[in-house]
């Protein structure tokens, strides 16, 4: 199915469908994520059986703050749909998708470790790529960027938004 | 001797003294540096005798924050950002990070650029197999076959070398095109591999198909049937070795594969075996798809748009040392034209402006769906990039395919699974 198909058939219980560059996304409420992905993964006409990423956007000083951002496919149909949740800054919050789609589990390990996005019912939310002891969410905007220390006279690198030349 | 101490009849220990040994488990490290995680992969295996009772991959080690550093470059320097995350597909990262921010702008590259994109991905995805065959069959012993899989590797990188003037982390797929078009002698040396290979892969069939022992470290082990791999997100040729005909070439079409004609290879053993079954097919496939390619070329054309506020402005050649300008191009800008120098200067430092907005572009790496989700909110550097890549994924299911069985099969699961930390990590 195309994605103004894909739109059309979502739109009838996610209003919130948008077509860009022949991709469909959907917004859904941070209480509706699980219906709404359970109900495109069983849905006869949809079929989206395959999670293929979940990530997030950070946008400080908006509200929502940030877009937790899954990308369904369909092993058999072959289309694809975007499904995305938006979370404030005072309470980073989701349900976890493991129950449906048990891939999520390392997607969902990595938006917590880059963002801090808590998703609420994962088994073992816990960093994965970054150390066990980090502090801070390394791709959130406001994260501040570290330079490099050289045994060259004292000399230090500036990070890159920080560089003049 | 009392009676209540003796041997069991069957001369088996008592019920009291085997849970006294069966609780005893014992946990162990394998990795992050050991020769045979292919990198710097960790898992902690807790084993009872040579059982292997639960298994946590543990990740991250080579983590280099590549998605957060294209966020403060210009999208044409990403390029040289993603090519290093997976660093055995290269050309993949490239094309599938080129073809999201095409989508972003709404151009297409030249036709003769996309038949370089596909040709280079299959000549990629062979040598990537090769490692794979080379290293996998080391870590099980067969040490002749990983000298013939290098040996090979070793080719086609000769020949990436002479078109992209690198052997890895070429950076030679732009957004618009291909930094340049290949050399003179370019096809003939495709030709003469395209000639050669086959027999070679077919040698590395005679040594490894019907081998007794490649046989038995490879056959029913690990096992992951179709249902649960889908399940866990599992894609490339460790999917298709379970059944599913899942390839993004054939079910998403781009780069213009649709025209190619090649078989999505499949297997349903759904083990060790399998895999190798289905990536030694793969190779066969890749270089028909590379025949056509070659095919195609023979008619000259345009690698890179023409529209200049897209298109980057420098000529490229390959010189002694690798791409730089090319001295026409340093003349023309630095005695020519102060025009042309303006622009160059402008392109350089500023790059191109992407309109706003949010793609998802997969293509089919050699380790299964690799996919881009990059943002752009109008400005001159990528608001976010995501790679989804398939390593990473994959990785998950091996819990699944080596609990239950034994610590030596772990070597054969992992090899199988041919995870790439580079882009595990990112």
């Amino acid at each position: 199915m195309n994605a103004a198909g894909i739109a059309d058939r979502v739109r009838m219980s996610y209003p919130e469908v948008v077509v860009s560059r022949e991709e469909a996304s959907v917004s859904v409420g941070r209480d509706e994520l699980l219906a709404a992905l359970g109900s495109f993964r069983d849905d006869p006409g949809l079929r989206l059986d395959f999670l293929s990423s979940v990530t997030a956007t950070d946008r400080p000083g908006v509200d929502p703050r940030f877009w937790v951002v899954y990308e369904l496919s369909s092993t058999e149909l072959h289309h694809r749909l975007r499904v995305k949740v938006g979370v404030s800054d005072e309470d980073p919050r989701v349900p976890s998708a493991t129950g449906l789609f048990p891939t999520a589990d390392w997607h969902e390990r990595e938006t917590y470790d880059f963002f801090g996005v808590v998703f609420d019912g994962h088994p073992e939310l816990r960093r994965i790529l970054l150390p066990d002891d980090w502090e801070g969410w390394p791709l959130r905007k406001t994260e501040e960027l570290g330079g490099v220390n050289t045994r060259f006279h004292g000399a230090f690198i500036p990070p890159v938004d920080r560089r003049t030349s | 001797m009392t009676a209540d101490r003796a041997p069991s009849p069957a001369g088996e220990p008592s019920a009291a003294s085997t849970r006294e040994i069966r609780r005893e488990t014992m946990l162990i490290n394998m990795g992050p540096q050991h020769p045979s995680t292919h990198g710097v992969l960790r898992l902690l295996l807790e084993l009872d005798g040579e059982t292997v009772l639960s298994c946590t991959p543990i990740v991250g080690y080579l983590h280099t924050g590549i998605e957060k550093n294209t966020e403060y470059r210009t999208w044409q320097q990403g390029v040289t950002f993603v090519t290093r995350a997976d660093y055995l597909s290269p050309f993949f990262n490239e094309v599938g990070y080129c073809l999201a921010v095409e989508k972003l702008l709404g151009i297409e590259a030249p036709p003769r650029a996309q038949v370089l994109r596909v040709l280079f991905c299959e000549m990629n995805r062979i040598a990537s197999h090769l490692v794979w065959l080379a290293t996998s069959g080391l870590e099980l012993g067969a040490v002749s076959v990983m000298l013939y899989g290098f040996r090979e590797r070793e080719r086609i990188l000769d020949i990436f070398e002479a078109a992209t003037g690198l052997r890895m982390n070429h950076a030679y797929v732009r957004i618009g095109g291909v930094v340049m078009d290949l050399p003179d002698d370019g096809l003939d040396s495709i030709g003469d591999f395209l000639q050669t290979m086959p027999g070679r892969i077919d040698e590395y069939e005679s040594l490894l198909t019907q081998n007794p022992i490649w046989i038995q470290r490879n056959l029913g082990v690990g096992r992951l049937s179709a249902k649960d791999a889908l399940a866990v997100g599992v894609t490339g040729p460790t999917l298709r070795a379970a059944g599913p005909a899942r390839d993004v070439r054939r079910d998403e079409p781009y780069s213009g594969y649709e025209t190619y004609d090649f078989d999505v290879v499949t297997s349903d053993g759904a083990d060790c075996y399998a895999r190798y079954l289905v990536r030694i097919g793969e190779m066969r496939q890749s270089l028909r798809i590379v025949q056509q390619c070659v095919e195609r070329l023979r008619e000259p054309g345009p690698v890179m748009v023409e529209d200049p506020k897209v298109r980057w402005p420098a000529h490229l050649e390959v010189g002694p040392d690798g791409i730089g300008n090319s001295p026409r191009y340093i003349t023309h800008i630095m005695e020519e034209s102060m025009e042309a120098l303006i622009h160059h200067f402008k392109m350089v430092t500023e790059g191109v402006s992407v309109p706003p907005g949010e793609v998802y572009v997969p293509v089919e790496s050699p380790r299964g769906e690799l996919g881009f989700y990059v943002v752009s909110d109008g400005g001159n550097r990528p608001y976010r990039v995501k790679m989804r890549d398939p390593s990473f994924v994959n990785l998950q299911a091996t819990p699944q395919m080596v609990e239950g069985g034994l610590v030596a099969d772990v070597i054969a699961v992992i090899a199988s699974i041919d995870p790439v930390l580079g882009g595990v990590d990112r």
